[in-house]
């Protein structure tokens, strides 16, 4: 189970926008704009594990999981996958990798090509990798596929909108299932979909987890969802990771003061607790990865910050056994956890409280 | 008490009964509310959660009588808005409500801001419109409701495009523009369902700021339960165009008696619980277009439905004094 899949290793996406073409030049608009989108991100994917990715908006979690699979070029840094480097790796040898790498998108409705059948859908993938199958295995195997995920195979002739999202949700699974992948990035697999359904989805890719040994990456911005289907956390801030440890710790015992912040935000399905929690509740927008603040890049949001955080970019420490967060004000250097462990609004997740309530 | 025991007292700033719209398409009629009955007291938070399909938002958009005809019609029902029934007064008075007495705010700000238009432009239409203001007041009081919805910078923000702006502070820009005239009822269609979870408790903290300051009722439509559960005073649920359940908040959470309700509550993950397997409920959400009215719309999902489920459409009836449910199973 601790045998890493998947290692980041410092990996850096930027993207440049500059300014400097000739209109730019002449008109003296020229600019250097580079937006940082991942900044230094060192992280494992253990073998048959979920890790959960949250973060807000922008902040990088998307385009981490697309340079894992070489959707985008890092711009620095090695993606490893059972050992090889995927980045410095040449495009023919990443595709024999690539049929063992899928992804599941978070539109069901722009994700599908609406001109193809469910059934050439998820076959193509078996034709794309030329896994050797003649027309007729192809067909059983598409329609096993879509058993495994839960569609009727007498649909396989039907086109993506004759069905609900859910169920086209269903059918990206099954694609992502046809090459026989061992490690699937799941970018807001359900954020598009009804309360009822993504319950179903969930629970879907549980299951296949299960009976096909898969690795995920699960992207989300809905902690509630991420808490469930996650044995680790990662928790994102502009580019970088600020806190990691198991889902459990992640939501009773956070560290980092984000954290605290993204989890005390999240709304609980219990009107007395929600009656009397403590809200740490951020001021203001993400900052412009444009132009991300100095030292510790959540500074000017933190509501324990100090003059030091904008200066010292933290490092990741473990402050607890396989419990990392990035932030002075907790780590060995600067002891001062009981400071920041304080503060409200995360007493409500210790996962006991409820029976003393009653 | 905002449930189909209507004893309305003074105290009742909306009375819906009855409410009934249809879409009448080509491929058939679409019975997308039915027979919806709840009431909003004034000063109080009323929750409609449902999924997609629901009718929660039809419902509302009739209230603000903005049902496009055709294809929808409002076919029965009554909406008393502070005495007045809202079904029968003229357009242009309806005009004078919509905007300055009842006011929304929809789940995508994008769409409902003019991306041509000045954000200050669109927020001193309202007053000079509603409340007669001039120039140079309206202009005033853009700004000082940009600055009290939490907008940095206000007096030259104004001047920006609503692209301008995230869609955190575009959310903001809509509050502000539905509170300018100090409206007795906010109507707020998903307000942070676009929203990142620290953005979402700024917007809620903003309505409930606002409902501190002016006692204004709000209608918190939702398909979010958490959400729910710390904003409202009560809640109506809705499933394929017909009201499951409404109850007082607690007594929801505590006692649900629909098992609509009780599935979909169980199916919610909870962040203070390890949960192996998460409850699901089958089958898809229902087809509008092929409701059933001589059944349970809920009946080919229910995991504890019998044959009357699915031979009779099931009455509203009492679980306790506010509480009703519509179930044949009690």
């Amino acid at each position: 189970m601790n045998e890493s899949l998947i290692a980041l290793e410092n990996l850096k996406v930027h993207f440049d926008l500059s300014r400097r073409g000739l209109v730019a030049r002449a008109t003296g608009r020229a600019a250097e704009r580079i937006v940082k989108a991942v900044d230094g991100v060192t992280l494992d994917i253990r073998k048959g594990e979920t890790l959960g990715l949250v973060g807000e908006s922008g902040c990088g979690k998307s385009t981490t999981g697309r340079a894992i699979l070489q959707l985008v070029r890092p711009t620095s840094g090695s993606v490893r996958f059972a050992g090889t480097d995927l980045v410095t790796l040449p495009e023919r040898e990443m595709k024999q990798h690539r049929r063992r790498l899928q992804m599941i998108f978070q539109n069901p409705y722009a994700s599908l090509n609406p001109r193809m059948t469910v059934g050439s859908i998820i076959a193509e993938p078996m034709r794309n990798f030329r896994l050797g199958f003649d027309d007729r295995q192809a067909s059983v195997r598409t329609q096993e596929l879509m058993n495994v995920v839960g569609l009727d195979p007498r649909y396989v002739k039907r086109y993506p909108h004759e069905f609900s999202g859910g169920q086209r949700q269903r059918i990206g699974i099954a694609r992502a299932l046809a090459a026989d992948p061992r490690f699937i990035v799941a970018d807001e697999p359900i954020s598009a979909l009804d309360v009822s359904i993504q319950a179903q989805i969930m629970n879907l890719l549980a299951d296949l987890q299960e009976r096909f040994e898969l690795t995920y990456l699960f992207i989300s911005h809905d902690l509630r969802a991420v808490r469930h289907v996650s044995d680790r956390v990662a928790v994102m801030y502009l580019g970088r990771i600020v806190e990691l440890a198991n889902a459990t710790d992640i939501y009773s015992r956070q560290i980092h003061p984000y954290t605290k912040a993204l989890i005390s935000a999240v709304p609980v399905a219990d009107p007395k607790l929600e009656k009397q929690r403590k809200r740490v509740v951020l001021q203001g927008d993400v900052p412009s990865p444009i132009n991300p603040p100095t030292g510790c890049q959540f500074h000017t949001r933190c509501p324990f910050a100090i003059a030091a955080c904008s200066r010292v970019v933290p490092a990741m420490t473990e402050i607890q056994p396989q419990h990392f967060a990035s932030c002075i004000r907790v780590s060995p250097e600067h002891p001062d956890v009981e400071a920041v462990a304080a503060m409200p609004g995360d007493k409500h997740f210790a996962p006991d409280d409820r029976s003393l309530e009653k | 008490m905002s449930t189909h025991a209507t004893n309305s007292s003074g105290n009742t700033l909306l009375s819906v009964r009855n409410l009934a719209t249809h879409f009448f398409t080509e491929d058939g009629v679409v019975k997308a509310v039915n027979d919806v009955s709840f009431e909003v007291r004034r000063g109080e938070t009323l929750g409609i959660v449902g999924e997609s399909g629901s009718g929660k938002s039809v419902a509302n958009l009739s209230i603000m009588r903005l049902i496009p005809d055709p294809p929808g019609r409002i076919v029965g029902g009554e909406i008393h808005f502070d005495g007045r029934d809202l079904l029968g007064i003229p357009g242009d008075e309806m005009r004078r409500v919509r905007g300055k007495r009842i006011a929304m705010i929809f789940q995508d700000p994008m769409t409902s801001l003019n991306p041509f238009m000045r954000i200050g432009a669109q927020l001193e239409e309202i007053t000079k419109l509603h409340l007669g203001l001039g120039r140079a007041e309206a202009r005033a009081n853009a700004i000082g409701m940009l600055e009290k919805v939490g907008i940095p910078d206000p007096s030259s923000r104004v001047d920006d495009y609503p692209h301008q702006f995230s869609g955190g502070m575009r959310q903001r820009v809509m509050i502000a523009m539905a509170l300018s005239c100090a409206p007795e009822l906010l109507i707020a269609d998903e307000p942070t369902t676009a929203l990142d979870v620290t953005i979402q408790a700024q917007i809620l903290e903003l309505i409930r700021e606002m409902k501190r300051d002016t006692g204004a009722s709000v209608i918190l439509v939702t398909h979010d339960l958490g959400v729910v559960a710390g904003m409202t005073d009560s809640i109506v649920v809705m499933y394929g165009g017909s009201i499951m359940e409404a109850a007082p908040t607690g007594e929801l959470f505590e006692s649900p008696s629909n098992p609509y309700t009780r599935a979909l509550l169980k199916s919610v993950p909870d962040p203070l619980r390890e949960q192996p397997r998460l409850f699901q409920i089958p089958g898809l959400p229902p087809d509008l277009s092929r409701l059933p009215s001589t059944h349970c719309p809920f009946a080919s999902r229910c995991p504890e439905a019998v044959d009357r489920c699915r031979e009779e459409f099931p009455p509203i009836h009492e679980v306790a004094p506010g509480h009703v449910s519509r179930c044949w199973v009690r």
